[in-house]
């Protein structure tokens, strides 16, 4: 029996090989970013809340049963009584947070962005956002960072949270952003969803002298032909595919935009504005509303007409398999993004 | 019938009270013509218990820290709780006639936003109990003597998220949280009996199965009630309460009682003041 429209996909009944050595490559659930050769950080979300909780004595923690799997399990160790386990019941996890911050507390949940953006919607909508309660929904497997398959790929979370008003969405690059952001939302007085990069996380911003401030985009680099607008990981890998066009040439800018609601649409207006450049924007997200879908309008209603291109996740539900494999077949690799690029100038 | 006391400092019986809370919600529902009266007189009895016998609360200052909270899962039944808090002296009587106007303070879904003394935003079923459970345990947090209520209906117990409150209220022993469900067997489409609610006589055994405290009574006789919400306050023991309420929907009006029984119950435009006129000759001594 063929299924749907992924007919690209092998049949289920065409028998496979074993790959031959040095060919195995693993669609495990937690894959690391940290194949970038970089320096890392481990669980800077994790270590910045218990940072933050030193001097903050609202903040409590909240999982549903993933919490080693979120860096929350950093806190809980530091702050026992101060981490509830709400089991395996995401819509009990946002309302029981829902809850706590009724009664002045200032509840952290984690889980997976699949569960939050797709199970739980009704109960951060209603319990949380709709009285703009602060609750900071912390959320790791975004996008596309597991080679699990589309029930752990939380490929439209952000299309799913940017349609729920009074809610800041945040998708920050990497440790340095990660642990500065958790700041800046627990500062923050409404409802927050942060997506999270957990386990050892690259460190990229650091050397760019980088400070993360909610709602605003920022250049990291500044070029004349291209002008790439990014968000989360994404970012990382354009920084890299702007040096890597560089030696062919080709001049990039990088602006920043790790919030993605409420978009710092002045700043993007005003860079793509400077004309000259093609604008690419370029997300760990599905094409269909997100960071893209985004600039796209607001670079429209603000009349600034430039060519414009997206590097963005397919509108399908994606394979499973090796994560580099699957970055590479969804155009999110350095090379890529650069061969792209080099054929839309 | 025996006149039960109300709580010190109420001159009024909660039968005098609970009458009160029918009248106050006969005249909202005069005023759109329509709104949930059939749960609303249902409830009024277990309204007046909570709020002129169990409960800890200052009229004028809603969110006085030391209140103990009630959250309305069942956000359509605002109407009885905005009743039940008129004759509380927490919204004034001046406002029935804003009943679900534009710009009332009680709109006809109840909003936490929009009401003082309405703790959460209802209509969505299912989210109650789990705010609450939250709220429990930070009033633990806070070490609050306060206790929690939250006011559920028999088809929300039909919602997941319900019961996956209801094995964390256990979990984490909530003694300081009370359901109190409104058993009268009419969900949308029909009783909830014929849904997912089991129903009388086997509600409680569910409750108790998942390690509450769980007590069944005639929603519509005061003292029992009074009993039950004494037996859930006072209980030593380290774990979450409810009260399973069998009601009657449209309690009190005897013309609607026989009506055909509906989620919704339909009012001809002159039967309000047919139905306030027989309320106003039934007022307990």
């Amino acid at each position: 029996m063929t299924i749907g429209p992924n007919s690209r996909r092998k049949s289920k009944y065409e028998p496979r090989q074993a790959p031959g050595a040095g060919g195995a490559r693993t669609s495990a659930m937690i894959a690391s970013l940290d194949a970038e050769g970089r320096e890392t950080v481990s669980a800077p979300f994790g270590n910045a809340l218990v940072e933050l909780a030193k001097t903050r004595e609202d903040i409590v923690g909240l999982s549903a049963d993933l919490s080693k799997y979120t860096d929350m399990h950093v806190f809980a160790n530091a702050y026992p009584d101060r981490f509830y386990q709400m089991g395996m019941a995401e819509q009990l996890l946002f309302s029981a947070a829902a809850g706590m911050a009724r009664e002045g507390f200032t509840p952290f949940a984690t889980t997976y962005a699949v569960f939050a953006s797709r199970r739980a919607y009704d109960f951060i909508a209603m319990a949380i956002a709709e009285e703009s309660l602060p609750v900071k929904i912390v959320c790791a497997l975004p996008g596309l960072s597991t080679g699990y398959g589309p029930s752990h790929q939380a490929t439209e979370d952000l299309a799913i949270m940017c349609g729920m008003p009074n809610l800041t969405v945040i998708d920050p690059c990497d440790a340095t952003e990660t642990a500065q952001a958790t700041r800046a939302i627990a500062d923050h007085p409404g409802p927050a969803y942060m997506r999270l990069l957990r386990g050892k996380v690259p460190d990229v911003l650091g050397e760019y002298g980088y400070q993360f401030e909610l709602g605003k985009a920022k250049t990291i680099r500044d070029g004349s032909d291209v002008l790439f607008v990014s968000s989360g990981f994404m970012t990382m890998r354009v920084l890299d595919a702007a040096a890597a066009l560089e030696r062919d040439g080709v001049s990039c800018a990088v602006l920043h935009s790790p919030t993605i609601k409420p978009l710092d649409e002045e700043t993007i207006a005003r860079e793509a504005a400077k004309g000259g450049r093609l604008v690419v924007t370029a997300e760990n997200h599905t094409i269909r509303g997100g960071l893209g879908d985004a600039v796209g309008a607001a670079l429209m209603r603000r009349g600034v007409h430039v060519p414009f291109r997206s590097i963005a996740l397919p509108d399908e539900f994606l394979d499973a398999g090796a994560l580099p494999t699957l970055h590479d077949q969804y155009g999110l690799t350095v090379e890529k993004i650069a061969q792209n690029v080099k054929s839309w100038l | 019938m025996t006149a039960s006391p109300a709580k010190e400092g109420s001159n009024l019986s909660l039968e005098q009270r609970a009458w009160g809370i029918r009248r106050n919600a006969l005249l909202m529902g005069e005023v759109q013509g329509q709104g949930y009266i059939g749960q609303a007189l249902g409830a009024a009895d277990l309204l007046a218990v909570s709020y002129f016998h169990a409960m800890d609360y200052r009229p004028d200052e809603p969110e006085w820290e030391g209140r103990d909270r009630f959250y309305l899962s069942i956000g359509h039944y605002a109407i009885a709780l905005y009743a039940a808090m008129i004759e509380a002296g927490i919204l004034p009587e001046t406002e029935i006639a804003t009943y679900g106007m534009d710009d009332s303070r009680m709109p006809m879904s109840g909003m936490a936003a929009y009401t003082p003394g309405m703790e959460i935003t209802g209509g969505s079923l299912g989210h109650g109990l789990g705010i609450a459970v939250g709220a429990a345990l930070g009033l633990k947090r806070k070490n609050s003597a306060s206790f929690v209520y939250n006011m559920l209906s028999d088809g929300e117990l039909g919602e997941g998220s319900t019961w996956e409150a209801v094995m964390s209220a256990v979990q984490w022993k909530l003694d300081n949280l009370i359901a109190v469900v409104d058993f009268n067997n009419q969900q949308a489409d029909g009783p909830s009996t014929a849904a997912l609610a089991t129903g009388p006589g086997t509600e409680a055994a569910k409750w108790e199965a998942f390690g509450w405290h769980a007590q069944e009574v005639d929603g519509n006789d005061i003292p029992a009630l009074v009993a039950a919400f004494d037996a859930a306050r006072n209980l030593p023991e380290a774990k979450p309460r409810v009260i399973i309420c069998n009601t009657k929907m449209c309690k009190g009006i005897p013309f609607l009682e026989e009506r055909e029984i509906t989620h919704f119950v339909r009012v001809e435009p002159d039967e309000w003041q047919k139905a306030l006129a027989l309320h106003d000759t039934n007022r307990p001594d």
